[in-house]
This record gives structure tokens, C-alpha cells and sequence, in this order.
């Protein structure tokens, strides 16, 4: 299998032109491209990284919080002397305490959207099991928590609003008395008439769909470490955050410490999403830091992990795709019920997640009828948030579905159906029925890739012959498409209070020679210190292992927002080419003078400067010299400050694509669906480095498995989490995915500086889809339609135990027409 | 109430003797990680689910999060610090950097133990066996099919067939 396709594919039309400047990078050594091995690597394997847990700083305390046990109450009293006085407590604190800090509020430009008021500890009501409502400051986490027992919190019960449609419907139970209702917002996009045309519609197919809450379950829980300087009035708060310039500026706002709040992010053990947002316990530990004067650490364990983390997804859709009879879809109509959980996150607001499924939906297809409503209503439960896919795993989930829905209807193959409706290459630019623009990008070249490589045609056979033997294998095709990089035209969330749509990049050669690039994004596990590395080298002549990457430090740039929504290699690669090719010019006025030549015959490559068809070159060093501390070689007009500064903001949103195909066998035994196999065909644009391409997709798709068949947060009637521990909240392991065969495309390159498309996100995007259709492929004889995810064991052996369709004991494996004889007999 | 009894203890940690006076409560990986500081040992669940923490103690995969550091009283103990160096990596950390077989590099360690112990103690004949013998430890970036292949690529090396 063409596991590292690196053979880049020229793109069928319009090319990028060549500049002067790209064709002196021709002849320099390429990097962007290669599958460099990270620089990041020799310290993370040795256990020499630096994740928060691992710091300590003299005179470090620990905290530990008691969290609410109810999902809805009041408080009426909270008893902490018993906590106060035990060993090693330096102090416990509740919300009376940090009543100088007001609530976080996620704002939104949306209309009738209601931003909650989010409180860093609990004030009067709590709202879901896990909510923070005191802390305990003391000399180890051990001690804080043995004093986290003797707090006493009095509670008056209120109405668990746990079901999202219930919690919709209900004036009575609220979780936020002064909206008089739950429902958070409500949207509505539409082109065309979707209900008369689908009404007139010769045939349609429709559904109601579940997509469950998952947790983006990062591997290293949320771990904060604040510390000040008295002196200097100084906050630096140690964050296993994605955005620390988002978690800087509004902490120096609820802090009143304008200037004085500094974020680092040191290695980060995965986001995905989750580490995405402001959480309570940073503004806690921040206010304590200063409060005492100590360092103050926080480690979440995974049970609290799992219980306050921002969650994802969950969503009810109901949906109608209307066709006529050669396959060509008309309308349609989906409303959108999202359970946002307790809260509004901050900054992305609580519809990001909901919007976007609503505004996705309408996917890689010619629909010209489209009318689609979302509402998000609160929940007690923990506030949903940002995870790999945002809305996107749910929207093509319900469209993918859909689509096979319609095949079968049709009696047309689903590959057939989907090349009838995808958007061509001649039709881009094409509008959506949201109002999505999708530019060029290889949908159809996706769709065609992945079923040459999965052999499609004689998977097909081989299912008869399976079927003829009783088994129930499926085949699953997905195709979708997304926007990646967003810039400032188009909020990552609708309405939201900050601009994601630019990044800023600082390139400089030192006086010793050395370079360094300072990015405002925060790389947590997706190795942008070595592909920034390969761009800045690339274009500037040196070595990517001579190329330190600045990263995740708020103090390092005046603006950047973080590592999230598939942007940084399409935002900050963007910055870094702007960047390094404005100091290159530097570079090469100083070194014409050095080396008496015109600058247009200065080269650079392999961290040498030279002229060109000659010998006549000089080493970074030698020219750093020159500038910095040789006061000799260079009239002071000609000692350019070795230093850029760029910023990039791509406007618009870039289109990124892929065809998921998975082929599935259930087990009659166990009902468990095992992977045989899994293909992706992606165009992710120019690879920076497809090592870094296929670990992306490769660990999406294994959380897109893990979303389809696995993972699911529980709650029961009361708001108790049920799956609190990764005993009850399973993610796969190295058994449930199987070898992941990826296939790269490059259609057209995007109009970027680096020609990349963003596809961090998209292996989360394609696989439920994916997984979904094949199974319910799998069970088709048995007139099975897959609408809730994830597809557990249990739910398998429901569906099939109602459409009468349970092997006998003797039986596994024979054809569902006697099993559904057989199973009536039996009844 | 809690416990304010101590207990000695008197271990070797990666070829290094210690002794130390510990509460019986400490758990090994709080014990290696806050006692001695040697973070490369990361704690990812603390019920024994997702093997960031594995060590080897006495020569055998061990869950440091599982044990007590009492239970490791006159034991050798092994963490991912015993492996290579920054400058000089051990075999096992060459073959998952060849393969970018870690991103975030949070579940590495308990990764790098565990398939020491494999390649000492199971053929790993397929990539099935491969498979099975990672399933005790999650990560949650890699999709698991890289550091498949790193295994893959060891294990060959280990009985001289090529990869």
C-alpha cells in the first residue's frame, strides 16, 4: 500500500506561478516536503521533556478542589474549619474568597444569544458533577486532599436538566434562571425552499441521529503551575494549555494585571481541543499564586479530568435529504438540537460546537436546497467545548448516513451516488446552502483515490460471497470537506469575541549566528517545532536543526492565539515564509557587500551564504559578526538589524478534503465491529513533512474510531458521570485500530504562502462517518439503519435482536434469513 | 486519619542506590517522580489503564502507579531514564523517532518500557502479537500504527531477519 505517497502530484490546472525568489529556492536544499525526523524527539523520549507536572519551584504548594457531587443544587452552606486545621493546609477557599475576579463571559455577536456567567468556583448554584466549589491549599497534593474530606458542603437539590430535548422544552428547570429559558441560542441558515422542495421531492430518506458526548481524553491531564514575583508584581502561569495567548489576555483582564501576566506553555501532552479553552482552575491557581505569594501547582487527576474538561460533540439531528430518481439530491432539512452542557465556554462560545455542525452539513455535495436550524440548550452537565472535528464528525456522520441511505433506496452503489452529487473540479468556487465557500480542492480525486486503493470493486465481490455465508461485513465510504486556517473574514466560532484569523511570526539571527523563529502558536504534539524548522531553513539557507522554534510563550509575541482548528501549519507556516523571506533579503543586501557581488547573485543553502557559480561564501556566523561586533568590516548604514517580522492572516478559509473508506466484519458472538481495514485519501495541499502528515491522520482516524464504536460519557437521570475513569470511558487501543493506509493528493495548491491546507483535525472528521455506513453495510440484509453513535456491543445486539435477527447458539454465521426465522420460532 | 508513620526503604533506580524515608502511602510513581525527580515516569490515570507510568521493577513490567514505593524496598528499578541519552539514543527511541512513532510525547515513556520488555520476552512473530503486547498502554495522538512499525522494525533486528 502507498502508505508515505510523498510522489506529489503537479495539479491539473493552474499552477502557482514561479517567482524570482522560488526559483532560487529551487536550488537550495529542500526541507518542506521531507519526512524530517523531529526535533523534538531526543528530549520526549529520554524523559527529558518538561510537561507542567515535572516543574518545581522553591516554596511550591499544592492545590487540590473539592468538586460538586450534585449535576444541580443550591448552596447553602459551605463548612471549612475542620479542612482549615488539618496537617499541612496552608489555606481552603471558596468563591466568597475571589469575589474581586469577576465571572467569565463568553460573548457572542450571534442575536438572542445568551452568554452565561461562569464563575471560577461555585457561586450560590452548581451546575454539574466536577464543577469546582473549593479549594485546598497545602504542602503536598496528598495533604490537600485528605483535607478535601473534611469540607462540608450543604446542598438544596434542584432539578437534574439532563435530557437536551427535555432541557429545551422546560420553563421550570433551569440552569440559568435569568434567561427564563435553556436554549442558549438558536440559528437558522437556508437557500432555496428545502420544505417545498422536499415535499415535492420524488424520494427522500430521513433520520433521527445521536451523537454521544465524548472527552478528548489527552493523555497528560490539565496541569497548572502559577507563580509570582512579588517583587515585580509579576504572574507567569505554567499552563498545559493550547492557547496561551488567549489565556494571558483574559486572565490580565479578571486579574487587573494589564502587562503583568505572562503564559507559557511548556511541552503539552495533547490537546485535542480540550486544552483549548480557559479553565477555572487556572484563574484559580493564578489568583492563589498572587494571593500567598507561592508558587501554586494544580495536577487534575483522571478522574476530575474526565469530569470538568470540556467535553465534545453531542448532538440529536434529525435530517431529510430529498433526491429525484437518477440520484440527484434536491433539498436538505435538519434541525439541530446541540446539549451544550452547563456553561459557554470561553472564547469559542457554546455554539461553536453546534453551529458547525449545522453549517457543515450540507458537506462535499451540489444541494441546492438547504434549510437547517440549530439551537444549543444547556445542560447540568460539564460545559461541551472545542474537540478534533468540532461539529464536523457529527454533521458528515448524519450526511454520510444519509447519502448510503439514499444509495440504497436508489439500488445504486454508494461510490455511484456520491460521484453524481460531489462537487466537480470545474465548479469551485461553490457556496454551500450555508453560505460555505469551498474553493478548489480535490473532492472527487479523494472519492476516486481511496476505493483504487481499498480495490473497491472487488471488496464489493467479496461481500457477496461473505454474505452468502451469513456474515455480516461492511463496507463504509465517507467523503467530506472542511475548512482549515481560518482567517479573520470568518470567526473559527460564530459571533465569538476574538480574532483567530492571523498569526504573527519573529525570525533573527543572533550574534553568534544562531537563528531562532517565535511563533504565538503552541505546539502540543504537533511536531511544529520541526516542521516551522523546515520552512524557516528552507527559506532562509540553513538546516532545520539549526533553526530554534519559540513557541508557546505569551511573552514571546505581542499577539497569537494558539494551536487549534487545523491552523498552524496554514497560519503560522504562512507567517514563517512571509518572515524568513523579508530577513533573507536582509541577509543578502549585508552579503553582497561582504562579498562585493550584486545581491541578486547571493544564494544561501546548508547555513552558507555564497555567490553564486563561484566559491566566494561566508558562514551565518561570519555574517552575523560582521553586523553585530565587528566594528570593521561594514559602514554602519550597511549593519541591518538581522531580525523580521511578519504577520499572516489568510482571510479566508482554506478547503481540505479526504474519502474514508473502512471495511468492517461484527462479530456474531460478541457483536464488537472489528476494522479490517481503513483508507484515506486526503489533499492536505504541499506536505510539510509526511512523516508529520500520516501520524495527523492516523491518530484522527483512531480517535474517529474510538468516537464511532467506543467512547461515550454516561450520565444517568441524576447528572452522575458514569464513566469517570478509563475503565468505563474507553479509547482505543493498538488492537481496536488497525493499520491505517493513507494516500496523498495534491489537487490544485491553495492560495497560501506555503501552498499548505490544514489537516490536523479531518482523521476525526471522516472516520465515525465511515465506520457508521459500514456497519449498518454490514447489516443491510437485515434492514438495519445505523442513527447513534457510538456503536457499542449493546446497542449492535438491541438493533439486532428487534429485527429478529440473533444467531442461534450453534449458529454464528448463518444467513439472516433463517436466524430471523429461527429467532421467531424461538419467541 | 491519616497514617504519620514512615517507613525506610532501600531500592536501586537505574543502577543508583537510594534510601529513603517514605509514608506508606507514596505511590512508586510519586515516589521516582516527586522523591528522586525523575519525571520521564508521567502519570496518566492512576488506576493502571493507560501504562504512561511503566517501569520495570526486578527486571519485570510494572505499573508504578500500581505500587506503593514501600513495595519497591530493596528492589531494582528501572524508569525511561535507564534508556539513551539526548545526544546517544537507546535503539528502541532511534527506531521510534525513525518512525515518528510519538507526538506529544506524553504516553513515550511508558511506551519505550513496555516494548523493552516485549522484545525481551515475546517472539512477536505478527504485527497481531505486536498489537496485543502494546494494548496495556493508550496513546492518544499516534493512531498506534508508527510505533507498530518501530516494533516492527525492532523485532526483526532482534532475530536478523530483514525488515
Amino acid at each position: 500500500m502507498p502508505m508515505n505517497d510523498a510522489a506529489f502530484q503537479p495539479g491539473p490546472s493552474t499552477p502557482v506561478p514561479l517567482s524570482e525568489d522560488d526559483v532560487l529556492v529551487s536550488s537550495r536544499p529542500k526541507y518542506v516536503g521531507k519526512p524530517v525526523q523531529r526535533l523534538e524527539d531526543p528530549r520526549l523520549l529520554t524523559g527529558a521533556g518538561r510537561y507542567v507536572a515535572d516543574m518545581v519551584i522553591n516554596r511550591m504548594v499544592h492545590v487540590a478542589f473539592l468538586r460538586s457531587d450534585q449535576s444541580h443544587a443550591r448552596i447553602l452552606a459551605i463548612r471549612t474549619e475542620a479542612a482549615r486545621a488539618a496537617t499541612g493546609v496552608i489555606g481552603v477557599y471558596t468563591a466568597a474568597d475571589f469575589s474581586d475576579i469577576p465571572p467569565v463571559v463568553a460573548t457572542s455577536r450571534m442575536r438572542n444569544y445568551h452568554a452565561t456567567s461562569n464563575p471560577a468556583l461555585a457561586v450560590d448554584k452548581v451546575r454539574y458533577v466536577g464543577e469546582p466549589v473549593a479549594v485546598v491549599v497545602a504542602k503536598s497534593r496528598y495533604l490537600a486532599e485528605d483535607a478535601l474530606a473534611l469540607i462540608e458542603v450543604d446542598y438544596e437539590p434542584l432539578d437534574a436538566v439532563i435530557e437536551p430535548e427535555a432541557a429545551a422544552a422546560s420553563t421550570t428547570a433551569l440552569l440559568h434562571d435569568q434567561f427564563g429559558t435553556n436554549v442558549i441560542f438558536e440559528r437558522v441558515f437556508q437557500t432555496g425552499e428545502a420544505s417545498q422542495v422536499l415535499a415535492a421531492a420524488p424520494l427522500s430518506v430521513k433520520g433521527r441521529f445521536r451523537f454521544h458526548r465524548k472527552s478528548p481524553l489527552f493523555m497528560e491531564n490539565r496541569s497548572y503551575l502559577a507563580e509570582y514575583d512579588r517583587g515585580r508584581d509579576l504572574l507567569t502561569l505554567h499552563s498545559s494549555t493550547q492557547i496561551p495567548g488567549i489565556v494571558r489576555d483574559v486572565l490580565s483582564s479578571l486579574l487587573a494585571m494589564p502587562g503583568k501576566v505572562r503564559v507559557v506553555a511548556p511541552d503539552v501532552g495533547g490537546g485535542f481541543g480540550g486544552k483549548g479553552s480557559l479553565y477555572q482552575e487556572e484563574i484559580i491557581v493564578s489568583a492563589l499564586a498572587r494571593k500567598l505569594g507561592r508558587p501554586v501547582k494544580f495536577v487534575s487527576d483522571r478522574m476530575e479530568d474526565l469530569a470538568s474538561s470540556s467535553q465534545g460533540f453531542d448532538e440529536l439531528v434529525e435530517a431529510e435529504l430529498g433526491f429525484d430518481e437518477t440520484g440527484r439530491f434536491l433539498a436538505l432539512k435538519a434541525d439541530v438540537l446541540g446539549d451544550i452542557g452547563a456553561y459557554s465556554i470561553y472564547p469559542w462560545t457554546a455554539a461553536l460546537e453546534p453551529v458547525q455542525v449545522v453549517s457543515f452539513l450540507p458537506g462535499a455535495y451540489k444541494i441546492p436546497n438547504y434549510f437547517g436550524r440549530v439551537r444549543g440548550v444547556a445542560t447540568s452537565k460539564a460545559p461541551t467545548g472545542p474537540y478534533r472535528g468540532v461539529g464536523r464528525p457529527t454533521s458528515v456522520f448524519v450526511l454520510e448516513r444519509l447519502v448510503d441511505m439514499a444509495a440504497h433506496k436508489l439500488g445504486m452503489d454508494p461510490k455511484d451516488l456520491r460521484h453524481r452529487n460531489l462537487v466537480g473540479a470545474d465548479e469551485f468556487p461553490y457556496r454551500i446552502g450555508s453560505g460555505i465557500i469551498w474553493e478548489r480542492s480535490g473532492f472527487v480525486e479523494c472519492l476516486d483515490r481511496a476505493c483504487e486503493v481499498i480495490d473497491y470493486e472487488a471488496l464489493r465481490q467479496r461481500q457477496q460471497a461473505a454474505r452468502k455465508q451469513g456474515r455480516w461485513l461492511g463496507i463504509g465510504i465517507a467523503t467530506y470537506a472542511e475548512l482549515t486556517g481560518i482567517g479573520s473574514r470568518i470567526s473559527v466560532a460564530p459571533g465569538m469575541p476574538i480574532n483567530t484569523g492571523n498569526e504573527s511570526a519573529t525570525v533573527r539571527i543572533d550574534s553568534t549566528g544562531a537563528v531562532t523563529a517565535i511563533f504565538g502558536v503552541a505546539s502540543h504534539g504537533q511536531s511544529l517545532e520541526t516542521t516551522l524548522a523546515q520552512i524557516v531553513a528552507e527559506e532562509l539557507g540553513v538546516r532545520p536543526q539549526d533553526v530554534e522554534i519559540v513557541h508557546g510563550d505569551s511573552a514571546a509575541t505581542a499577539h497569537g492565539t494558539g494551536t487549534y482548528a487545523s491552523r498552524s501549519a496554514v497560519i503560522g507556516g504562512g507567517a514563517a515564509i512571509l518572515t524568513t523571506r523579508a530577513l533573507r533579503e536582509k541577509v543578502k543586501r549585508v552579503a553582497s557587500h561582504l562579498l562585493e557581488a550584486s545581491v541578486e547573485d547571493i544564494e544561501t543553502g546548508d547555513g552558507r551564504i555564497f555567490v553564486r557559480g563561484t566559491d566566494h561564501q561566508i558562514t551565518f556566523a561570519e555574517l552575523a559578526r560582521a553586523v553585530y561586533s565587528d566594528m570593521q568590516t561594514l559602514p554602519l548604514d550597511k549593519r541591518e538589524k538581522l531580525e523580521a517580522s511578519e504577520s499572516f492572516d489568510p482571510y479566508l478559509g482554506t478547503t481540505t478534503t479526504a474519502t474514508h473508506i473502512a471495511l468492517v466484519e461484527i462479530d456474531p458472538e460478541t457483536y464488537g465491529v472489528k476494522l479490517q481495514r481503513f483508507v484515506v485519501a486526503e489533499d492536505c495541499g504541499r506536505m510539510i513533512n509526511p512523516l508529520v502528515v500520516d501520524g495527523q491522520v492516523h491518530g484522527g482516524v483512531a480517535q474517529g474510531i474510538g468516537a464511532a464504536l467506543l467512547e461515550e460519557l454516561v450520565f444517568d437521570g441524576q447528572g452522575q458521570l458514569l464513566t469517570a475513569s478509563l475503565v468505563d470511558y474507553m479509547v482505543p487501543t493498538a488492537v481496536e485500530v488497525p493499520a491505517i493506509e493513507v494516500s496523498h493528493l495534491e489537487s490544485v495548491l491553495p492560495n497560501n504562502p506555503g501552498g499548505f491546507r490544514g489537516m490536523g483535525e479531518g482523521g476525526t472528521i471522516g472516520a465515525p462517518a465511515a465506520v457508521a455506513n459500514a456497519i449498518a453495510d454490514a447489516l443491510a440484509p437485515l434492514g438495519i439503519e445505523i442513527f447513534e453513535l457510538p456503536a457499542t456491543p449493546e446497542r449492535l445486539f438491541r438493533l439486532i435482536s428487534a429485527a429478529g435477527a440473533i444467531p442461534g447458539k450453534a449458529g454464528a454465521g448463518f444467513p439472516s434469513g433463517i436466524a430471523q426465522e429461527t429467532n421467531a420460532m424461538e419467541e | 486519619m491519616r497514617m504519620s508513620r514512615t517507613v525506610d526503604i532501600e531500592l536501586t533506580v537505574n543502577g543508583e542506590s537510594f534510601a529513603e524515608t517514605v509514608e506508606p502511602r507514596l505511590l512508586l510513581s510519586d515516589f521516582l517522580r516527586e522523591t528522586l525527580g525523575l519525571t520521564g515516569t508521567h502519570v496518566g490515570c492512576e488506576h493502571g489503564i493507560c501504562g504512561a507510568c511503566t517501569v520495570r521493577v526486578n527486571g519485570v513490567s510494572a505499573r508504578s502507579c500500581l505500587m506503593f514505593a514501600v513495595q519497591a524496598d530493596g528492589a531494582t528499578v528501572e524508569t525511561v531514564e535507564s534508556l539513551g541519552t539526548v545526544s546517544s539514543l537507546h535503539r528502541i527511541q532511534e527506531a521510534f523517532r525513525k518512525h515518528h512513532a510519538l507526538q506529544c510525547g506524553f504516553c513515550t515513556p511508558g511506551f519505550l518500557m513496555t516494548v523493552k520488555d516485549l522484545l525481551e520476552r515475546h517472539p512477536l512473530t505478527t504485527n497481531a502479537d505486536i498489537r496485543d503486547g502494546l494494548s496495556g498502554n493508550i496513546c492518544r495522538c499516534t493512531g498506534y500504527d508508527h510505533i507498530v512499525k518501530a516494533v516492527r522494525e525492532l523485532a526483526n533486528e532482534r532475530d536478523g531477519v530483514a525488515s
